[in-house]
């Protein structure tokens, strides 16, 4: 019998069990207690009332749509002003470059609520209102490094005998750019997106702290409902939120495929 | 002219990102109870900081936001190297299965892995507090330390760890001598990522601390803002870890130049 045992554990790949069960305790079953949750009503019995109830009551399906909104135009502000940074980056001397993103990762370290607030300071000082404008600015300001990083990461391991290979060919400066450089940095973009996309969309507290409470994100009515003891409900809108990003990263997905396919033509 | 210009668009951004941070900090030197409003430089925030002036409360959050960290992430160092170790043993589809269940908790949303872990704590009937917190953080911060500890594993020799048994290592000790040595770097990474993650997490403590007042720092602060400010000490508390944190990165990224530089130089002495 002990012998068994210490054969058991001698095999190496008997080590992952104690990690499998935890998976299983801990990452596994509170997934299916969520969809447990989703389908039954008050009483216990399976139901669709829960979704039903989202699809009539305007109020949730409304900050649903209007979060998917503002998840949307953060994620666009954030590659429009990460990409240049990033390529800027990346042509940078790579020492100076690592000092700079550096800079960039530094105040992920800071509280991400002490950040909030210290906008929401920000806004005060220079006497601007806070509303929709300082929600955007404040998810700008909280995810714009998780969409510089990729890039840069992409752009910086980049073969440059590639872009030589295109001026050879007597490409234009804008041409290589279009042709070449954006094309191949495509998986960066899509993983910045992932990364800037779906923390926004599941944000609470953050909206709630820059807008004074006026403006409610989905994340917050989700948090709500599962501290008003609404946990059938409250379950119900998580699994739609996982939905969104299981639709989200299945389509980025194959976009980053469909890149790297670029990348190989070339 | 262009160098000018893409200088001057990073050096925006980076105030972009920095203003906010910088006025905390110039803010933490004087003795206001509202951001914004400066009555003379003072050091009397850090002072009530360390002198425990401060409420009971906001100590308690520090000692157990730090508490949370250390066990959270030596646990899943543990947890996650073992398992690690036994991954890279199992054949393809199996692995595949593991560490896909493995990315789950990296790829949810806070809230949706909050969420979920309340729920499974209040349908065990488990009452929320320290040990659930800290459960949750077990459970967002082991598949960090598995991912970081697996390429350190795949890039192995397997030869290294034979050869030692057939030089009369017992398993345990080729483990011991051989595997462990080669994994420790990542091992400290994923326990570093573990701890700053445990640190820093707001969505999953807020739903696993449960009702008796457990407060992390995230948590402290959360309450405090919806009260209507951030406590003043606060502000020389951020200062504080924002100068820890750029000293850590400093000297760090200095090794790390000074490694690289040692290993080009031993390289070159090899070629000759």
């Amino acid at each position: 019998m002990r012998s068994n045992i210490i054969k058991f554990f001698s095999r190496r790949r008997s080590w992952t069990l104690p990690y499998v069960l935890f998976l299983a305790v801990f990452v596994v079953m509170p997934l299916v207690l969520i969809m447990v949750y989703a389908f039954q009503a008050k009483d216990g019995g399976l139901s669709l009332e829960n979704f039903e109830r989202f699809i009539n009551q305007p109020e949730a399906a409304n900050t649903f749509i209007y979060s998917i909104g503002i998840a949307l135009i953060t994620t666009i502000i954030c590659i429009v002003l990460g990409y240049p940074a990033a390529y800027i980056l990346s042509r940078m001397k790579l020492s100076t470059a690592r000092v700079v993103v550096m800079l960039f990762i530094l105040p992920m370290w800071i509280n991400v609520l002490v950040r909030t607030l210290a906008t929401v300071a920000l806004f005060d000082f220079l006497t601007l209102p806070l509303g929709e404008g300082a929600l955007i600015f404040g998810m700008v300001y909280n995810f714009l490094p998780f969409m510089v990083y990729p890039i840069y990461n992409v752009l910086q391991k980049m073969d440059h005998s590639l872009i030589e290979a295109a001026e050879d060919l007597g490409a234009t400066p804008r041409q290589v750019f279009t042709r070449v450089v954006f094309p191949l940095s495509m998986p960066g973009i899509v993983s910045g997106v992932m990364m800037v996309f779906m923390p926004t969309i599941s944000t609470f507290a953050i909206s709630e702290l820059l807008t004074m409470n006026n403006i409610k994100l989905f994340g917050t009515t989700i948090q709500e409902n599962i501290n008003n003891g609404m946990w059938h409900y409250g379950a119900a809108l998580s699994l739609i939120m996982l939905v969104i990003i299981g639709i989200t990263s299945l389509f980025t997905d194959s976009s980053s495929e469909d890149a790297a396919n670029d990348g190989g033509l070339l | 002219m262009k160098r000018f210009l893409s200088t001057t668009y990073l050096v925006l951004i980076l105030v972009m990102l920095y203003a906010p941070i910088i006025i905390i900090a110039i803010f933490s030197f004087t003795e206001s109870r509202v951001l914004g409003n400066w009555t003379g430089f003072s050091t009397e925030l850090y002072e009530s900081l360390f002198s425990g002036g401060v409420n009971n409360s906001l100590i308690d959050a520090i000692q157990n936001t730090f508490i949370i960290a250390i066990v959270a992430a030596t646990v899943s160092t543990l947890l996650g190297t073992v398992a690690a170790i036994g991954i890279n043993d199992l054949r393809y589809r199996k692995r595949r299965v593991i560490n896909f269940v493995n990315n789950i908790p990296i790829l949810n949303p806070d809230i949706i892995t909050g969420i979920s872990l309340f729920l499974l704590f209040v349908s065990l009937g488990i009452t929320q507090g320290y040990t659930t917190v800290i459960l949750a953080h077990i459970a967002f911060c082991t598949p960090y330390v598995v991912l970081s500890v697996m390429p350190r594993l795949t890039q192995m020799n397997p030869n290294i760890y034979e050869a030692a048994l057939d030089l009369g290592a017992t398993p345990m000790q080729a483990m011991r001598r051989v595997i462990i040595p080669e994994i420790r770097p990542g091992m400290i990474s994923g326990f570093l990522l573990a701890f700053t993650l445990s640190i820093d997490d707001f969505a999953v403590t807020i739903f696993t601390n449960g009702t008796d007042g457990l407060q992390t720092l995230s948590t402290y602060i959360y309450a405090d803002a919806r009260k209507g400010g951030l406590t003043p000490e606060l502000r020389a508390l951020s200062t504080i870890i924002l100068v820890v944190v750029l000293v850590l990165l400093i000297v760090v990224n200095f090794r790390a130049r000074r490694q690289a530089k040692r290993a080009e130089e031993q390289a070159l002495t090899l070629k000759r």
